[in-house]
């Protein structure tokens, strides 16, 4: 079995274990939250036998043990409950809301790492110079502020005062994309409708920018870190003494090695915009699924709570396999002993 | 008289810093004839690295350095180079081995993808199958009898002696007209240094190459040079051939030197006083090569 494979594999099992404690502490923290879910759910005007009914229909009287059991037998066949908000499946709803989340932190993600390494390359290349200076200032401002708020700042200036981008929404409504995968994306180009396709690029840039805004600063403050750690390194000088141009030496003998302390932690960023994004949404009128969190936790839903909460896990902790696979792939240290141990 | 391979006369170089200039070499001057092995001695922190380093023009790219003197390298007045001609030297002309192995060598590649890269510097556009084929001939130069499992390792799976080969191979692999070989293999154990060193000699006196040869071990100079310089806190207080040196040191630093040679680690050389010994004497040149002679 290949190292990367081994490697592959205790991570898969490790999350596993990870992803059954998250399902019992929100399991158990959306019971203890005061509040009946059957009484909110009917209203006020319902009868006790009804509340009563509804309460049995959701196992809420039986002991949390039994309920945590009902849970995990239907979990084991794909189903999450239905949802008390929607009354749809709560898989249903996830669908629904899902892709728009995805396709918002794919874009901020891609967004962080395209502008912010090379921002963190050029800084430690030029380091102490004007040039990193600056880059400093502009990453230093970044990280100086949380994500909602450069939303809120971006949205006022590029789409109010300056009427460039929209203000909320993923596509205008005169656009129709049959839906496919749900990333509007993909289906506008699936359907052939580039106009479309520039539509939701143009929808999705404001939100995105904004989402990336602290992480551009992260990444590029992390990248120049690790990097002139690198160039103080011997096989550095031993780059400089055989002569090769700065640009290579940055690009090829500085960079990679110190990629491999970075991308661990652009790893996290990029997962922790998963939860960054529910204000972004918010302030966006974005139809993802931090909305609909939102909406189901001030329902006290307890499916709907529980079903988000495991997927945003899940979503995480994938992401977190995958930079582990690549720091493996360019660290030949790891990728190698995995063998021995 | 054909131009020597380097020339150094009266190399200043300060570097600029909070606390004013300090001054690290006071007016060195040095030659280097073709295939001459030439080694330049001295206690920590004297300028034997910096002097190599500016011979590569690596001291000019830091910001604070400050350098006056004349060098010369194969007649070609290094000062008068841009910075690309001066890279355009390095790694092809002139090389450098450094004091470990290991570190030297950039931990997330192959020994064959550094050895392409390095190639590539003296045959611009070289072919991954030529280059690997040159890289083996090269390795084997070293007598490691294995080259191809060596090529396709990262240096944290070979040894320190290996590694040092391996730098020797590279170092060698354009033909260069000078090796700067600074310390190369204090990190290692003294039976291998031994080993690589006599490997290193052999190697440079086959390609003709001219070495300047940094080092703190005497017996290590003894064995490996023709011609020795002994630097002290930045001025050359004696040279002359390795023999007549040896036999007769004249200047009181050079005779510390010698005295401490048994417990030698690079930091056990005494003080010697400046006033009474007569530091400030002329330069110690033993007959042979003086540095005068040299000039036209
Ligand atoms: N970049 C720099 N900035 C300031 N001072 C420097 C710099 N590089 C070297 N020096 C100083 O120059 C002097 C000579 O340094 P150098 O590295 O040449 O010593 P060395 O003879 O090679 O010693 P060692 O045997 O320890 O390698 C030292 O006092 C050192 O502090
Ligand atoms: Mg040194």
């Amino acid at each position: 079995m290949s190292p990367v494979v081994r490697l592959l594999i205790k991570r898969i099992a490790t999350s596993f274990i990870v992803l059954v404690g998250v399902s019992l502490l929100i399991f158990t923290i959306a019971r203890v939250i005061p509040g009946d879910p059957a009484r909110i759910a009917l209203g006020p005007n319902a009868s006790a036998e009804a509340v009563e009914a509804l309460r049995d229909k959701l196992h809420l009287n039986d002991a949390f043990v039994v309920q945590y059991g009902y849970f995990v037998a239907d979990l084991a066949r794909g189903d999450l409950g239905q949802s008390l908000y929607s009354n749809r499946p709560v898989t249903a709803d996830i669908a629904a809301y899902l892709p728009a989340t995805l396709e918002l932190v794919f874009f901020a993600g891609t967004t962080m790492i395209l502008i912010g390494v090379p921002l963190g390359m050029l800084a430690a290349r030029y380091r102490d110079r004007p040039l990193d200076h600056g880059i400093r200032l502009f990453t230093m401002l970044g990280v100086s502020a949380p994500d909602f708020v450069w939303a809120v700042i971006l949205m006022l200036i590029f789409a109010y005062f300056l009427p460039i981008f929209p203000i909320a929404g993923r596509i205008s409504d005169s656009f129709a994309v049959p839906p496919v995968t749900g990333f509007l994306t993909i289906d506008s180009l699936i359907a052939g409708d580039f106009a479309a396709f520039g539509n939701v690029l143009w929808h999705l840039a404001l939100p995105a920018f904004a989402l990336s805004f602290a992480g551009i600063g992260q990444s590029a403050r992390l990248t120049r870190a690790n990097m002139v750690e690198t160039y103080r390194k011997p096989f550095i000088e031993m780059a400089l003494a055989f002569g090769f141009p700065q640009g290579r030496i940055a690009r090829r003998f500085a960079f990679k090695p110190s990629m491999i302390p970075s991308l661990t932690v652009i790893g996290l960023d990029l997962a922790s915009m998963l939860g960054n994004a529910f204000l972004v949404e918010q302030i966006f009128a974005w139809p993802g699924l931090s909305r609909y969190g939102v909406a189901v936790i001030l329902r006290k839903d307890l499916n709907a709570i529980v079903g988000t909460v495991l997927i945003i896990s899940a979503m995480f902790l994938i992401v977190n396999i995958v930079v582990d696979l690549l720091v493996a792939l360019i660290n030949p240290r790891i990728r190698l002993s995995q063998r021995s141990s | 008289m054909t131009a020597p391979t380097l020339a150094i006369d009266d190399l200043r170089l300060g570097f600029r810093g909070w606390a004013g200039t300090v001054e690290v070499l006071h007016g060195i001057s040095l030659h280097i004839a073709k295939g001459e092995r030439v080694a330049l001695v001295g206690e920590s922190g004297s300028g034997k690295s910096v002097t190599a380093r500016l011979v590569l023009g690596l001291v000019q790219e830091l910001r604070g350095a400050r350098y006056s003197g004349r060098m010369a390298f194969e007649g070609r007045d290094l000062g008068a180079l841009s910075r690309r001609e001066r890279e355009a030297l390095r790694g092809d002309r002139i090389s450098m081995i450094f004091q470990d192995p290991t570190s030297s060598l950039n931990p997330v590649y192959t020994i064959g993808t550094l050895f392409h890269e390095v190639l590539l510097r003296g045959t611009p556009g070289i072919g991954t199958a030529e280059a690997r084929e040159r890289a083996v001939a090269a390795l084997a130069d070293v007598a490691i009898a294995d080259p191809g499992r060596v090529l396709s390792s990262y240096a944290f799976q070979l040894s320190g002696g290996m590694n040092q080969r391996v730098l020797i191979a590279m170092a060698l692999a354009n033909n260069p007209a000078l090796l700067l070989a600074d310390e190369p293999g204090t990190a290692l154990d003294v039976t291998v240094q031994a080993q690589t060193l006599t490997l290193m000699q052999q190697l440079v006196a086959r390609h003709g190459t001219s070495m300047l040869f940094i080092s703190h071990n005497l017996g290590v100079v003894r064995e490996f040079a023709d011609r020795v310089y002994v630097i002290y806190k930045g001025r050359i207080v004696e040279q002359g051939p390795t023999e007549a040196l040896f036999d007769n040191p004249l200047h009181p630093y050079t005779r510390a030197l010698m005295a401490a040679v048994p417990r030698i680690t690079g930091e056990g050389i005494p003080e010697i006083d400046e006033e009474q010994t007569g530091f400030y004497a002329p330069l110690v040149a033993h007959p042979g090569h003086s540095e005068a002679e040299l000039r036209p």
